[in-house]
């Protein structure tokens, strides 16, 4: 899970959210909304909704605290709420996510055959020596770095939904793998074909990028 | 292992996920191959950069609201 920096213990944070303590649920309500939007933005159609998943769910939270057992962790908790708010909300649009079952498109290579030795090469399957990947150099500006944050959020969007559900919870809100399969009610292994595919899409987008930038350097 | 199968298992090896006899095999690989060490460390750099996205946040009068639902709600 996700640094949540100065958040008390869950058992305390509980505590103080059932005695009605005001300071305590803007914490959470200030730490945890961000991810919370941007997971709720990948079940419904707009970004007016998703903030009314995430309102609703929050709301439930605050009817519910005092039904927290404390046998989830407390962000884990209200991350359910939200996704079930967010499944019902993007069921009413008509939004199906087919978690169950992998598809056509969730099969296949994720790196581009033709960059490796053809079948009949003494080599088969090893890097072709000039589409072999390169180092990436290290962004050298904070320009460049919110460069590339761009070339990431972009290559995200362009995500199928469950890809960008998926990758979210792994790699931006740093959940484990077993906890992102019980959230999506998904299998191991279907998590990590799609996890997979997922990060080798953003790879590609980066490594265009690096791959521009190098042509730039060499002034090309 | 070649390097085509390589590329498919790292997201099984950077979870602890592979088996011993395979995750021996991908680390030989590794340890031969400059192509398919450089492919790690874009994958790992892939990761960390999607950790690194700036937050978005809810909107000001979506918190107020919020606040005040939670002030009435606890009377
Ligand atoms: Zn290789």
């Amino acid at each position: 899970m996700s640094d949540d920096g100065a958040l008390p213990p869950d058992d305390v944070l509980a505590g103080r959210l059932r005695k009605g303590d005001e300071s305590a649920f803007e914490q959470v309500l200030d730490a945890w909304s961000a991810s919370m939007l941007r997971l709720a933005r990948s079940f419904v159609s707009t970004d007016a909704s998703a903030e009314e998943v995430v309102q609703e769910t929050w709301l439930a939270v605050i009817r519910g605290i005092e039904g927290f057992e404390g046998r989830a962790a407390l962000k884990t908790w209200v991350f359910r709420i939200l996704v079930n708010t967010a499944k019902k909300r993007g069921m009413k649009e008509s939004r199906t996510l087919p978690f169950g079952s992998l598809t056509f498109d969730d099969e296949g290579p994720t790196v581009d055959p033709s960059r490796f030795r053809p079948a009949g090469d003494p080599y088969p399957g090893h890097w072709l020596a000039d589409r072999k990947p390169q180092r990436w150099s290290d962004p050298e500006s904070a320009a460049e770095r919110a460069e590339i944050g761009r070339v990431v959020a972009a290559a995200l969007a362009e995500l199928p939904d469950r890809n960008r559900i998926v990758i979210t919870l792994r790699d931006l809100e740093g959940y484990s793998s077993d906890e992102v399969c019980e959230l999506l009610d998904i299998s191991h292994g279907n998590q990590r074909v799609i996890l997979h595919r997922s990060r080798a899409a953003v790879r590609v987008k980066l490594e265009h990028y690096f791959d521009a930038e190098r042509g730039i350097h060499r002034g090309l | 292992m070649d390097c085509d199968e390589f590329v498919e298992l790292v997201t099984l090896f950077l979870d602890g996920a592979l088996d011993a006899a395979t995750e021996q095999r991908f680390v030989d690989h590794l340890s031969l191959c400059d192509g398919c060490d450089a492919y790690l460390d874009q994958f790992r750099r892939t990761i960390q950069t999607v950790g690194e996205l700036p937050p978005e946040s809810l909107s000001a009068p979506a918190r107020d609201k919020l606040l005040s639902a939670f002030r009435s709600w606890q009377r």
